[in-house]
C-alpha cells in the first residue's frame, strides 16, 4: 500500500482530534463535575446526639420481649483473649455451645479501640448491623461514645442472675456505666509499674520514685494519654473519677517533671523493651507482665504503686442492632459461672470478674500458679488502691484532655 | 467502496456508525483507567479538601463553612500543636531515607544488572522480594529486637567499647534506617529495570572513545538508568513521608512525625476536620516538592520515565 493511500494516515490528515489541551479540558470539566457530586455529597457529617435521645425512649422491657433465641452468636474479640488449646478450639465456648445449642463464630478483630469504634461507627450511625452480637471494649472514651450515643443495648438483668451472683463487686457500679445498664466485665486489669529488678537495684515502689534523676531516658509510659494522665492525677493525689480541670493541670505539671526521665511511650513492646534493658521502669498492665514472670524472667517485677493504681475493665456490651442480642445475654450469663470464668481465667491470666472461679482453677483445673497469683486475683488491700479512671461527660470534655494530656507524648 | 456506496441504502449511515467505532476506541480503552483515577484519587482528594474546610465535632456533626482558617491555625506562628515541626521532620527523613536507598540500591541493581550470570538474575531478585513475604509490621518489630539495648547489635558494640550511655532505638537514625530497609526493594527494581534495558555495546562506544571507566558510568549509564531512579524516588519518597509505623515502633519520643498525627487526630482524637487538613498538607507538600524535582531533574518527555 503505498503512503498516500494509508487508512490511518488519511484519517490523521483529515479528520479533527483532540487536542491535548481540549483533551485535558474535557477532563477538567468531567472532573469538575466528579468533584462537585463528591462536594454536595459530603457538604456534612451527621453528628449523633439525636441517635442517644432516640435510645432513651425505647422500653426496654418490651425490646427484649420481642427478640427471640437464633443459636447463633457472633462474638468479636481481642486477640488471644480466651482459652484456647493448640488448634484454636477453645473449651468454654464448646461447652456453652453443648449446654445452650447456641453456635459462637468467635472473631478476633478488635486490635485496639480508636480503630474497631472507627469501622464500627459509620454501621451504626445508619442503624446497620456490624455483624457482631458481643463486642468486647475498654472503658474509655469509644466506650463513652457507645453508650452516650445510644449504639447499645440495655441489658436485661433478669437474664442475668449469675452476673448477680458470682460478679466480683470490684466490676459492679462502674463509674462508666452506672448500674451496669449496657455493660458486663470481660477482664479486668491494673495499670501499675513494672520494673527490672537487676537494673534498677532495687524496688520500686511509688509514682514519684520515677522522677529520680537517676532514671533519666530509663523510663516508660503509654501512649494512650488516658493511661498516663489518670496515672499522673494519682501521682498527685487526685482521685481520678472525681477530678477537676484544676486537678488535671497539677497532673499535667506531673508528667512535665516526668517528661525528661520518659524514653518512649509504648503501644506495645514494653515488656520487651523491659527486658532487654532500654527501659528499666515502665508504666505496665497487671496480665503482660503476669505471662512475662511466667516465661520465667522472675527480674521483672510488678508494683501496686503507694499512691494507687488504674484499673480498666475490658467490657462486654450488644450493639443496639444485633441479630442475635438474645443469644449474646446467654453468654454473658454463663461466662459468669465460676466454672466457664475460670476455663477462660487460666488461660488469660488478667484480672478475673469472677472470684470464686479461683477455688475452680486451684481444684479442678489444678493450676495453683494462676490461682494463687495475687495479679490474677488481688487481694483486698490491693483492690482498695485500685482506682477507676476518669470518664469524660462529652466529646468537649475529651477534647479538652486530649489538648492539655497530647503535648506529653508529641514531642 | 465508492462503486457500493450509491447502490445500497443505509451505507453511509454505517460507516458514520464504523467512524465513530474507530474514533472512540482510545477512549473506551481508557475508561477502565479515567475511572480508576476518579473513584480512587480524584473524589477522595476532593472530599478530603472538603473536610478539611468543615467545623464541628463527632457529637454535633460537620458542616461545611469553608473554613480556611483551620490551615493557619494548624501550621501558623500560633499553633497549639506544632505540626509543621513534626511535617518537616518527617519530609526531612523521608528524603534521608531516600538517599539512602539510592546509596544502598543502586549498586545493587548494578551488580545484578551487569556484573552477574543471567540465570542468577531472577534468583538474586527474588532475594531482594523475599522479605515481603513477612509482614511489614513483623519485619519492623525484628529490628526494633535487633537494634534493642540488650540485643546483639548493641552487646557487641558494648563489647567493643562503646559507651553504656549508646543507644540506636528510639532515634531519628532507627526511624530513618528503618524507612529504608522497607522500601528499599521499591528504588532497586526500577532502577534494575532501567539499567537492564541499557545497551552494553553503548559501553563498548564510549571505551572505543577513551572515556575512563569513571566516565563511562557518569555520561553513559547514569543519564541512562535516571528514568529508574527518579520512579524509585517518587515511590519511596511518598511512601516514607507519610508512614506512622516505622517512627512508633523504632522511634523515641521526639520522633514524632506527621504521618501519626494523622493516625491520632482520625482516630483518637476524631477530629476529623484536622485529620483531612493535615493529609491534604501533607500532599500538597509532596506534590509541590516532587513537581519541583521533576522539573529540575526530570525530563521534558514523560515517556522516557517509563
Amino acid at each position: 500500500m503505498s503512503p498516500e493511500n494509508d487508512p490511518a494516515l488519511r484519517r490523521g490528515l483529515t479528520q479533527a482530534r483532540l487536542s491535548r489541551r481540549g483533551l485535558l479540558r474535557g477532563a477538567g470539566a468531567l472532573g469538575g463535575a466528579a468533584a462537585l457530586s463528591a462536594l454536595l455529597a459530603a457538604c456534612s457529617i451527621p453528628g449523633t446526639d439525636r441517635n442517644a435521645a432516640a435510645a432513651d425512649a425505647i422500653d426496654w422491657t418490651r425490646w427484649w420481649a420481642a427478640k427471640r433465641k437464633a443459636g447463633v452468636l457472633d462474638f468479636a474479640n481481642w486477640p488471644l483473649y480466651i482459652d484456647q488449646d493448640d488448634k484454636g478450639n477453645s473449651e468454654s465456648l464448646t461447652r456453652f455451645t453443648a449446654a445452650t445449642g447456641i453456635a459462637v463464630s468467635y472473631k478476633e478483630v478488635i486490635q485496639d479501640d480508636p480503630s474497631f469504634y472507627a469501622k464500627i461507627a459509620p454501621l451504626l450511625r445508619a442503624q446497620q448491623s456490624t455483624g457482631y452480637d458481643l463486642m468486647v471494649i475498654t472503658n474509655g472514651w469509644q466506650l463513652t461514645e457507645l453508650i452516650d450515643n445510644g449504639w447499645l443495648a440495655q441489658l436485661d438483668h433478669t437474664q442475668l442472675p449469675n452476673f448477680a451472683k458470682y460478679a466480683d463487686t470490684s466490676v459492679l457500679f462502674p463509674a462508666y456505666d452506672p448500674g451496669n445498664l449496657h455493660t458486663t466485665v470481660w477482664q479486668t486489669g491494673f495499670s501499675g509499674i513494672a520494673y527490672n529488678e537487676r537494673l534498677t537495684g532495687g524496688p520500686i515502689t511509688s509514682w514519684d520514685d520515677l522522677l529520680h534523676p537517676r532514671f533519666r531516658g530509663k523510663i516508660g509510659m503509654f501512649s494512650d494519654n488516658t493511661e498516663y494522665g489518670n496515672a499522673a492525677l494519682l501521682a498527685v493525689g487526685v482521685e481520678p473519677t472525681k477530678a477537676t480541670r484544676d486537678d488535671w493541670k497539677k497532673a499535667l505539671r506531673w508528667l512535665e517533671r516526668l517528661q525528661p526521665n520518659v524514653a518512649k511511650f509504648y503501644d506495645q513492646g514494653y515488656t520487651d523493651a523491659l527486658q532487654n534493658g532500654d527501659i528499666w521502669i515502665s508504666q505496665a498492665w497487671s496480665g503482660d507482665v503476669y505471662q512475662v514472670q511466667a516465661g520465667g524472667h522472675d527480674e521483672i517485677r510488678f508494683v501496686t504503686p503507694e499512691e494507687g493504681q488504674t484499673m480498666w475493665h475490658d467490657a462486654m456490651c450488644i450493639p443496639i442492632t444485633a441479630r442475635h442480642p438474645v443469644d449474646a445475654l446467654a453468654w454473658m450469663n454463663y461466662y459468669y459461672q465460676p466454672e466457664t470464668a475460670g476455663l477462660v481465667e487460666d488461660y488469660v491470666n488478667y484480672v478475673c470478674p469472677v472470684p470464686a472461679a479461683k477455688d475452680y482453677i486451684l481444684n479442678t483445673i489444678g493450676d495453683a500458679p494462676v490461682a494463687n497469683s495475687p495479679l490474677v486475683f488481688p487481694t483486698p488491700q490491693t483492690l482498695a488502691k485500685s482506682h477507676e479512671m476518669y470518664v469524660y461527660r462529652d466529646y468537649a470534655d475529651y477534647a479538652a484532655w486530649n489538648a492539655m494530656f497530647d503535648p506529653i507524648a508529641q514531642a | 467502496m465508492t462503486a457500493a456506496a450509491g447502490a445500497v441504502p443505509g451505507v453511509r449511515g454505517g460507516m458514520r456508525r464504523r467512524r465513530w467505532a474507530r474514533m472512540s476506541v482510545p477512549y473506551l480503552l481508557a475508561l477502565v483507567g479515567s475511572a480508576w483515577m476518579v473513584i480512587l484519587f480524584l473524589i477522595p482528594l476532593i472530599s478530603g479538601l472538603t473536610v478539611s474546610l468543615m467545623t464541628g465535632d463527632v457529637e454535633q456533626g460537620y458542616t461545611l463553612t469553608w473554613n480556611f482558617g483551620i490551615y493557619g491555625e494548624l501550621f501558623g506562628p500560633g499553633a497549639d500543636v506544632p505540626y509543621t515541626l513534626f511535617l518537616g521532620r518527617a519530609l526531612l527523613y523521608g528524603a534521608t531515607a531516600t538517599l539512602l536507598t539510592i546509596a544502598v540500591g543502586y549498586p545493587m541493581a548494578y551488580y545484578v544488572a551487569f556484573r552477574v550470570r543471567p540465570r542468577w538474575k531472577t534468583p538474586l531478585l527474588s532475594l531482594v522480594l523475599v522479605s515481603f513475604l513477612v509482614s511489614f509490621i513483623i519485619r519492623t518489630d525484628m529490628w526494633a529486637f535487633l537494634l534493642g539495648g540488650q540485643g546483639p547489635l548493641l552487646s557487641l558494640l558494648h563489647r567493643l567499647g562503646v559507651g553504656a550511655d549508646f543507644h540506636i532505638l528510639g532515634t531519628p537514625a532507627a526511624v530513618i534506617g528503618g524507612l529504608a530497609y522497607n522500601s528499599l526493594p521499591f528504588m532497586v527494581l526500577p532502577i534494575y529495570v532501567a539499567l537492564e534495558r541499557i545497551d552494553p555495546r553503548l559501553f563498548e562506544a564510549a571505551s572505543d572513545l577513551y572515556a575512563s571507566p569513571r566516565s563511562v558510568f557518569l555520561r553513559t549509564t547514569l543519564p541512562l538508568s535516571r528514568s529508574g531512579i527518579f520512579s524509585g524516588i517518587l515511590l519511596v519518597f511518598i511512601d516514607c513521608a507519610g508512614d506512622p509505623v516505622n517512627a512508633q515502633l523504632l522511634g523515641g519520643k521526639s520522633t514524632y512525625l506527621i504521618g501519626q498525627a494523622i493516625q491520632d487526630t482520625y482516630l483518637t482524637q476524631q477530629s476529623y476536620n484536622v485529620a483531612a487538613a493535615l493529609s491534604t498538607v501533607l500532599m500538597i507538600a509532596l506534590g509541590v516538592i516532587l513537581f519541583a524535582y521533576a522539573r529540575v531533574f526530570g525530563t521534558d518527555n514523560i515517556e522516557d520515565l517509563v
